[in-house]
């Protein structure tokens, strides 16, 4: 099947099924008597006929097309492409957690209401804030409740504050999420050092902040840290502190953004906590915040009534609800699951190890490869490709050259404030040996860069196809199959 | 640290051959850059590791201790149902390929989930109706808004009408978001079961952006679309239709009523309840609304010799891009959803979906008529797919209360989000027997 390159439609034949349905137990009854005739469909919907062995065969041979952290080394910085323990898979799946409808009476979903009641507080022990609501989908959308939250925080204080603050170097869903909450956003320069620069901060920070949102360790892999000063410049002003928390992997047990400083914090499970990512999602990107904002949450809320768990969703103040039910239930199982795995200790050796393995590559890779920051890492770091550009090969073709040794690329092109960037993590789910091999081939790369600059250019040479032309693709969209006639 | 966790490689060597080579003492060195004051000095108040047999055994305690759907046949509808999935489905989405890999940045090592995205689209294509649909949105409730704000950032107007016979959640999170960028959200009253065309007619004006239905709408009956549409072109405002996309098996796609956006939730095809998430929000738009669709979108291309090849595309939102005037926030969606539902598709097929939707329809209706013949009296005056509203002698929550004490779980109750008394809503999918629907209605006879 190595050269299989169709599309399901194209091995379609009329007449084949692979799934097989019971014949009706009552009695039949004419669709055009039940409903009127131009609310009936004309012609089906041109879904594929497949049997159940020509669909498992394109699936597996799609799959073999596909790259997961189950098939190699995937350092994508800011994604935390970590293992994904097989057991939280089994336990999403357990009938009595899949099986189970959002609208049950809560008397009859007690195990899962337990489970997310422990979960919000395990959450709120490892961000160190108050309370944490689970119904966040993703970090974005953690990130816009998040904001909500402040929004309706400074409303109730009577105060319209219109701009959220946010450093160069920030995740892009950070300033989209401020406009989608109906703020205007205000960028903040990084220093020379990658850090937030304070003075800067200073003269931006105003009566009409309503909030700075950080990354910390931000997305250079950089702990900042004049946080405690930053967090005061803030507060100073009226303004909150929000904590983009998608990448959490360094901080386990050591800090919590609580301590810091932060009012509000997202965390996103499908990175720090195992969950995987599907090929995009789902995920689930919960919110935590301070004693304060407790009362803007969205609803509805868990509580426990004595031995009981139960839904409140009458809070006058909440910001209202911001997703379906109660959020991504399966991933919310799977996250839990991974935390009673770990424990407070084994939480901490992940962190560690994630920060051990992030500085030992970096150092391995800084003799051939431009590390634009001196202070120690944490769980990513960035490199720049600048030195391989004034040879004629960018970062891209970098990225590309290493599909061909077997890896996911880093992250490219990201922080915007570094040229060329390539952003590196490791994570602590990898062997040292691991770490190793990837060096040796980034070196190797950068070799061939100086002797033989057309293999990296020219790369990827091993993969089931070529560089795709993406301009095409974005000038004349093809966004759908159509059958030739 | 020692590597006592099965998910962390590095041996006391390992970890001390890596401190060597980066000449510090210990891994403390590493975070000497944290300020004293904000360090833990403490483990963390979170419980203690559980070793993986006892943590398998404690997650299935735990589980048990909810009633599912696998013991108690289920009459709850009500934006999640409960269908048949074929076994092929957690089989191919149980693919790691699939399920560890992230976002398709990597065209080249991604084709298998670019392709079977691709794939996706045009499945929803074909059901909605429409020009163009995207990877997936988080589930068909965030979608309506999503579709809202399309609506108004492309129309510049300010408000959003939305029938009451859209589900309840459905318009919670409509309000919240509407605080956002601040535009007006407004209600379109009933006519029992349906949305209140007069109404519409009445409340449209040259600020509504959008008239936002349902199809069916939270009562199972089906909207009228040609009606709406003519009011919303009469204003220039777009048509979002959401719509459960088993019922557009049979019923004439929202794309050819004149929809401008469809949105909804796969989660009848293929996806598990699983207590109301991780399930996926489609998306669906015309052509004229092609580069205003937020979230991901797989395009075919080719390489450089030719071959077929598939990329994200018409990419707006993503990290490398400053969104300060995005109208959508979303990155991560749920694409593995997505691919189940895909993988669903393409195992019921052409015929398959027409005659899942066909037995929702019989069952829904023989359990109506059983009902009204009962004495009964069923609320739907228009045609409904797979859910109907009851009228029941006492409350709804007693009724569930007997239902439940005879192992079923009963319907949804319209007290709460409309006010109705002693009403019901309740869905009858290709699950439920002729017997268990009979049994039903002999406890309701009971009461
Ligand atoms: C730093 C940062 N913030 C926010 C996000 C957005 O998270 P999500 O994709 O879950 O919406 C990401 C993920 O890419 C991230 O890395």
């Amino acid at each position: 099947m190595a050269d299989y390159h169709q599309l399901i439609f194209e091995i379609s034949q009329s007449g084949r099924t692979g799934a097989d349905l019971p014949e009706s137990d009552v009695d039949p009854i004419e669709l055009d008597e039940k409903f009127p005739k131009h609310l009936l469909r004309e012609t089906p919907a041109e879904l594929p006929e497949v049997s159940e062995l020509q669909l498992v065969r394109h699936y597996t041979a799609l799959s073999h097309k596909n790259y997961g952290v189950d098939n190699g080394f995937y350092p994508l910085g800011s994604c935390t492409m970590k293992y994904n323990p097989k057991i939280n898979e089994d336990v999403a799946r357990l009938e009595g957690f899949s099986r189970i409808h959002p609208y049950q009476p809560a008397e009859t979903v007690q195990g899962a209401l337990q489970l997310l009641y422990e979960l919000q507080e395990d959450l709120a022990a490892i961000s160190g804030m108050d309370a944490v609501t689970l119904q966040p989908s993703a970090g974005a959308q953690g990130e816009w409740t998040g904001l909500m939250i402040a929004k309706n925080y400074h409303q109730q204080n009577g105060e319209n504050r219109s701009k959220v603050l946010v450093p160069d170097s920030a995740h892009g869903t950070n300033p989209a999420s401020a406009a989608v909450a109906g703020f205007d956003t205000v960028t903040i320069p990084s220093n020379e050092n990658g850090l937030v620069d304070l003075e800067a901060l200073k003269k931006r920070v105003d009566q009409d902040t309503a909030a700075l949102m950080l990354t910390n360790p931000n997305t250079l892999g950089l702990f900042e840290k004049d946080i405690v000063e930053i967090a005061e410049v803030v507060h100073e002003a009226g303004g909150l502190l929000y904590y983009d928390g998608a990448n959490a992997n360094a901080i386990l047990g050591k800090t919590t953004p609580g301590k810091m400083g932060f009012d509000i914090v997202h965390l996103n499970l499908h990175k720090t906590f195992t969950t995987p990512h599907g090929g995009g999602g789902p995920g689930a990107g919960p919110v935590g915040v301070t004693k304060e904002l407790i009362p803007f949450l969205p609803v509805p809320r868990i509580e426990k009534d004595g031995d009981n768990y139960i839904w409140n969703d009458d809070e006058p103040l909440s910001i209202g609800r911001v997703k379906g039910y109660y959020g991504n239930f399966g991933i919310l199982a799977r996250a839990y699951t991974y935390i009673r795995t770990m424990g407070p200790e084994g939480l901490r050796q992940v962190s560690e190890s994630a920060v051990l393995h992030a500085n030992y590559l970096r150092k391995r890779l800084e003799t051939h490869y431009e590390s634009p920051y001196a202070q120690f890492c944490k769980h990513e770091f960035v490199l720049s490709g600048s030195k391989q550009k004034k040879l004629g090969v960018r970062t891209m073709n970098i990225a590309k050259r290493l599909l061909d040794f077997g890896y996911h690329p880093p992250t490219i092109y990201f922080p915007l404030n570094v040229e060329e960037c390539l952003m590196i993590e490791p994570t602590e789910t990898e062997t040292k040996e691991t770490l190793d091999a990837f060096a040796d081939s980034m070196i190797q790369i950068a070799n061939e860069v100086e002797e033989d600059p057309d293999i990296v250019l020219d790369a990827p040479h091993t993969t089931v196809v070529g560089r795709l032309d993406e301009t095409k693709a974005a000038r004349k969209p093809v966004l759908r199959y159509t059958k030739s006639v | 640290m020692t590597s006592t966790f099965r998910y962390l490689p590095d041996t006391k060597q390992d970890q001390q051959d890596m401190l060597d080579f980066l000449n510090i003492q210990s891994i403390d060195d590493l975070f000497a850059d944290l300020p004293s004051s904000i360090k833990l000095t403490e483990a963390l108040a979170i419980p203690k590791a559980i070793p993986e047999p006892d943590l398998i055994k404690k997650m299935q305690q735990l589980s048990l201790q909810n009633i599912h759907a696998n013991q108690y046949p289920l009459f709850l509808g009500a934006g999640t149902y409960d269908h048949f999935i074929p076994s092929v489905v957690s089989h191919i989405i149980g693919r790691s390929e699939f399920y560890t890999a992230y976002t398709p940045y990597q065209p080249e090592i991604s084709q298998g989930e670019l392709q079977a995205i691709f794939e996706f689209q045009t499945m929803v294509c074909e059901l909605t109706g429409m020009d163009i649909a995207n990877s997936s949105m988080y589930d068909g409730f965030t979608s309506v808004a999503e579709a809202a704000a399309l609506a108004v950032s492309t129309t510049k107007r300010s408000k959003v009408m939305v029938s009451q016979a859209v589900h309840p959640e459905s318009r919670a999170i409509l309000k919240t978001a509407a605080t956002g960028p601040g535009y007006q959200v407004e209600e379109i009253d009933l006519t029992t079961d349906i949305t209140n065309i007069r109404d519409i007619q009445e409340k449209a004006d040259d600020q509504t952006a959008a008239i936002i239905v349902q199809y069916p709408n939270f009562f199972g009956s089906v909207e009228d679309l040609l009606e709406i549409k003519k009011i919303a072109q009469e204003h220039g405002a777009l048509l979002i239709v959401s719509a459960n996309p088993l019922a557009l098996a049979i019923l004439q796609p929202p794309g050819k009523l004149g929809a401008d956006i469809v949105v909804g939730d796969m989660q009848p095809f293929g996806i598990q309840i699983s207590f109301g998430g991780p399930h996926c929000g489609y998306f669906a738009v015309t052509k004229k609304l092609m580069r205003k669709i937020p979230g991901r979108i797989v395009g075919q291309t080719t390489d450089a010799q030719g071959n077929r090849g598939f990329t994200l595309t018409l990419q707006t939102r993503e990290q490398h891009i400053r969104r300060e005037k995005a109208s959508s926030n979303i990155c991560s969606n749920q694409a593995l959803n997505a691919l189940a539902s895909a993988v669903f598709m393409s195992a019921l097929g052409k015929q398959g979906i027409r005659q899942m939707a066909t037995l929702n329809i019989k069952k829904a209706d023989y359990m109506a008529r059983q009902l009204t013949e009962k004495g009964f009296s069923v609320n739907n005056q228009s045609p409904f797919f797979n859910e109907f509203v009851v009228t029941l002698p006492v409350s709804a929550s007693e009724v569930n209360h007997k239902l439940f004490e005879a192992g079923i779980i009963g319907g949804f109750d319209l007290n709460k989000d409309y006010r109705m008394n002693n009403q019901m809503l309740i869905a009858v999918t290709e699950q439920r027997s002729k017997q268990e629907i009979d049994q039903f209605i002999t406890i309701l006879e009971g009461l």
